[in-house]
């Protein structure tokens, strides 16, 4: 307890102003920070995958499974954050036994089991299927056990059931697109919603959030894309890691647009909390908001973007460069992530002061905490391409 | 038009009136009914508790803040509290200042020589237990709920420590008890009210400026309270129905 | 039916009979009864042990103090005001309640103070009313301007 205290003494000397006596801690730190950019991969990911399968651009082929396998990856992780945030982790059950369904956050189980199960799983089991069964008969040993397993016993692999397989995946596709929507939508609404914070409660805050995780998971899909191919020695598919290129562009104006106007809406109306969000935005929040979020993270990601699209450069550029974006943008984002959720929480609802947040390196909020929910998955997808590679899927059958 | 297509339009209509029908005859019973029909709202039947709080009246003693803590044993660290006081200082200028030292349980000293200030008063604070309350709203679990009452209570075995009540509250009244490890407010001291006694604050107050009272009751104190006085709550614009009305509540006030 | 279908049907039935048991036998028996919550919690909530006794408790043995508070200056204060949280005492006698002592006691309320009320409450400046001296030597706490030494 002791250290308990003693942290919140220090920043009850760092308050500026005025706060609500209760404010002094932050309720909501780094973890929850992750939580939206965790989903937010994981739709943004998926809104790729389906961008090759259900509007058909079929120069994005050879990313389609390694976003899907990417979102899972990820997917896995996502409640990670928020069980171990809860005070009390081991009630969490209680949020899918009695949901208040007034509360946004009550669709969280629901949501959550929906998208892994109804969307995610199924699409993958579906594409992969055919593989499965036939990997299942050649692979010796446990590894062929699992293949067996997962086949979930239906061996059937006649050209009718692949053809059940291709129309079960593309309306599980299409299902996908409203649900990763919801799935990072509803995190948005969870914020947008709350009138009693002016730097949350807007109705943009959902589709900025949206638009936000498609950018991050277009750079992180990207980013493996080229890692994989690079790991394993192969020539990439330039034509395909330029529409990737080309759609992150697209995403990235769409989403410094929304963001712009959510600020230009606010500094026009300057209604009661303006004062408080101006000083908290040239304030503490100056280096990661206008340097990070929308500096490094945004405006140099599409100039370098938008060169490229306009000027012939060469392929080894082309590719150093996406790969510096990517990194840039997928900083920019968590950043993105960060200022909404510490920056809603450093001012006082009294509008008349500010409190401090310290991040400790270790501990159950700490950054080292936050950097395993992030290394984890990369682990649990470094996984699933050596259990479900793509690239030893069997070829189509001739007709 | 053939026999056919009349029998078609006949059935869809018939099924038409029989959806509305319905539709009309639910809306009666469900939410929109409370709208259309005016059926029972909500606190009418049985007691009803809100506080009254006199801005004339307040010294500033710090005794309830105080009190509040030794009677539900929240912790005396000074960074959470169900009740607390705070000052204000409006300067000849203009500027407003404001400070809640320990929550005003130590007393408050006043920094400003007398001739620059324009006007100075105290404010206590609390839950406002409101009837339309963004906190219950929030609750993921249902571990925050109106008592049939109209007391804002937490259920400390049910709650989940998500923290989203504390986020929700536009009057910064809620906390996570660093003991209990849920999430903590002020209750109405609903353990002494429902035994006829007074909110502790209400109890050790030495001017009477918080009045407890039963709002379904016409005779009672913080009805005659809301009757004599120019009442106002915090934060109207919130839409919170908040129970807490203030006499004497000057726009300085957050 | 192609064999997938019938398969996942299986599955997700499975995994919904079991989420639904589970469901029957977590929900507390009392959630629901009054609204989305445990009715239980409200007689938890109720049963908390109080510590202040209530200024009716006190007057029923200290009558003689409660009246002759009542007629003066102090008669809004109750008596737990400033001797604090005395329920164990009117259970059990021989545990006493706290006795205010030393100027600071008294100096919480009446200290001068820009922001109290004037009218509201006596005020004076500790420094220059008489500086050393407790307050009880010339004041009774129970009737403040009553047989002034």
């Amino acid at each position: 307890m002791e250290p308990h205290f003693q942290h919140l003494h220090e920043m009850l000397s760092k308050v500026d102003g005025f706060i609500y006596p209760n404010e002094i801690d932050l309720n909501w730190s780094v973890l929850i920070v992750l939580y939206p950019y965790i989903t937010g991969l994981v739709a943004g990911a998926f809104i790729l995958a389906s961008l090759e399968r259900v509007f058909k651009v079929r120069v994005l082929r050879p990313t389609y499974t390694i976003a899907l396998l990417t979102a899972m990856s990820f997917l896995l992780v996502a409640t990670m954050p928020l069980v171990s945030h809860l005070a009390q982790p081991q009630r969490f059950y209680e949020i899918m036994i009695t949901p208040h369904f007034t509360s946004a956050m009550a669709i969280f189980g629901f949501v959550y089991m929906w998208y892994l199960m109804v969307v995610l799983l199924l699409e993958i089991w579906f594409d992969y299927r055919r593989d499965l069964v036939l990997w299942s008969q050649e692979t010796p040993g446990f590894k062929g056990w699992i293949y067996k397993v997962l086949t979930l016993g239906v061996k059937d692999i006649s050209p009718k059931s692949l053809k059940w397989d291709e129309k079960l995946g593309y309306a599980v596709t299409v299902i996908g697109i409203p649900s990763a929507f919801l799935l990072h939508g509803y995190v948005g609404f969870i914020f947008g919603s709350v009138k009693a914070n002016p730097w949350w409660s807007t109705v943009l805050m959902p589709v900025i959030f949206i638009f936000s995780a498609m950018v991050s998971g277009i750079a992180l899909v990207m980013l493996v894309f080229m890692a994989v191919n690079y790991i394993r020695k192969k020539k990439i598919n330039m034509l395909c890691l330029d529409t990737i290129a080309k759609y992150l562009l697209v995403a990235l104006i769409l989403d410094f647009a929304l963001e712009g106007l959510d600020q230009v809406h606010r500094i026009y109306e300057s209604e009661e909390s303006f004062q408080i969000l101006d000083l908290l935005v040239k304030g503490k929040l100056t280096y990661t908001l206008f340097l990070f979020q929308w500096g490094l993270g945004m405006l140099v990601p599409i100039i370098i973007l938008g060169y490229l699209q306009i000027f012939r450069s060469g392929e080894k550029i082309r590719k150093i460069l996406y790969a510096a974006t990517g990194i840039l943008v997928l900083v920019g984002i968590f950043f993105m992530r960060w200022n909404v959720v510490i920056g809603g929480q450093l001012f006082s609802k009294s509008f008349a002061g500010f409190t401090a947040f310290k991040l400790n390196l270790i501990g159950s909020e700490g950054l080292l905490m936050a950097a395993v929910w992030l290394i984890v998955p990369l682990l649990i997808l470094a996984f699933l391409l050596w259990l479900l590679p793509p690239w030893k899927k069997h070829p189509e059958p001739a007709d | 038009m053939g026999k056919h297509e009349i029998k078609n339009r006949r059935r869809f209509l018939k099924d038409a009136a029989l959806i509305a029908g319905g539709l009309f005859v639910s809306g009666g019973t469900g939410p929109f009914g409370q709208i259309l029909f005016a059926t029972e709202r909500k606190g009418t039947k049985g007691p009803w508790y809100g506080m009254g709080i006199d801005l004339e009246k307040c010294i500033g003693c710090g005794n309830c803040a105080s009190a509040c803590k030794a009677e539900n044993g929240v912790s005396r660290e000074p960074y959470y509290f169900r009740t607390w006081v705070e000052q204000y200082t409006i300067l000849n200028d203009g500027t407003v200042k404001i400070s809640s030292p320990n929550g005003g349980i130590d007393g408050f000293v006043q920094d400003f020589p007398e001739s620059d200030i324009f006007k100075s008063f105290f404010v206590p604070k609390m839950c406002n237990h409101c009837e339309n309350s963004p906190c219950v709203q929030v609750c993921p679990v249902g571990a925050t709920f109106d008592s049939p009452e109209g007391v804002v209570l937490v259920d400390e075995h049910y709650c989940i420590g998500c923290r989203y009540c504390v986020q929700a509250c536009p009057y910064g009244c809620r906390y996570i008890d660093p003991d209990r490890k849920v999430a903590d407010k002020c209750t109405l001291c609903y353990h002494r009210i429902m035994n006829g006694m007074l909110p502790a604050c209400v109890e050790v107050c030495p001017k009477g400026a918080k009045i407890f009272g039963d709002l379904n009751d016409p005779g009672s104190e913080l009805v005659k309270f809301k009757r004599e006085h120019s009442w106002q709550v915090l934060k109207p614009h919130m839409n919170t129905d908040s129970k807490v009305y203030y006499n004497g509540l000057r726009a300085e006030v957050r | 039916m192609p064999a997938q279908i019938k398969r996942l049907a299986l599955l997700f039935g499975l995994f919904l009979a079991i989420f639904l048991t589970a469901r029957y036998f977590l929900v507390p028996k009392s959630f629901g009864e009054y609204g989305h919550y445990r009715g239980l919690s409200l007689t938890e909530n109720q049963s908390k042990i109080p510590r202040y006794a209530g200024q009716a408790v006190c007057q029923d043995c200290h009558d003689d103090l409660a009246g002759l508070k009542s007629s003066n200056e102090h008669a809004t204060l109750s008596c737990e005001t400033c001797h604090g949280p005395s329920l164990i005492h009117a259970e059990n006698q021989d545990s006493l309640p706290f006795r205010p002592s030393g100027r600071d006691f008294c100096l919480r309320c009446h200290r001068i103070h820009p922001a109290r009320p004037a009218a509201n409450v006596a005020m004076i400046n500790p420094e220059e009313h008489n500086a050393g001296q407790q307050c009880t030597d010339c004041h009774n706490p129970h009737s403040p301007w009553e047989n002034m030494k």
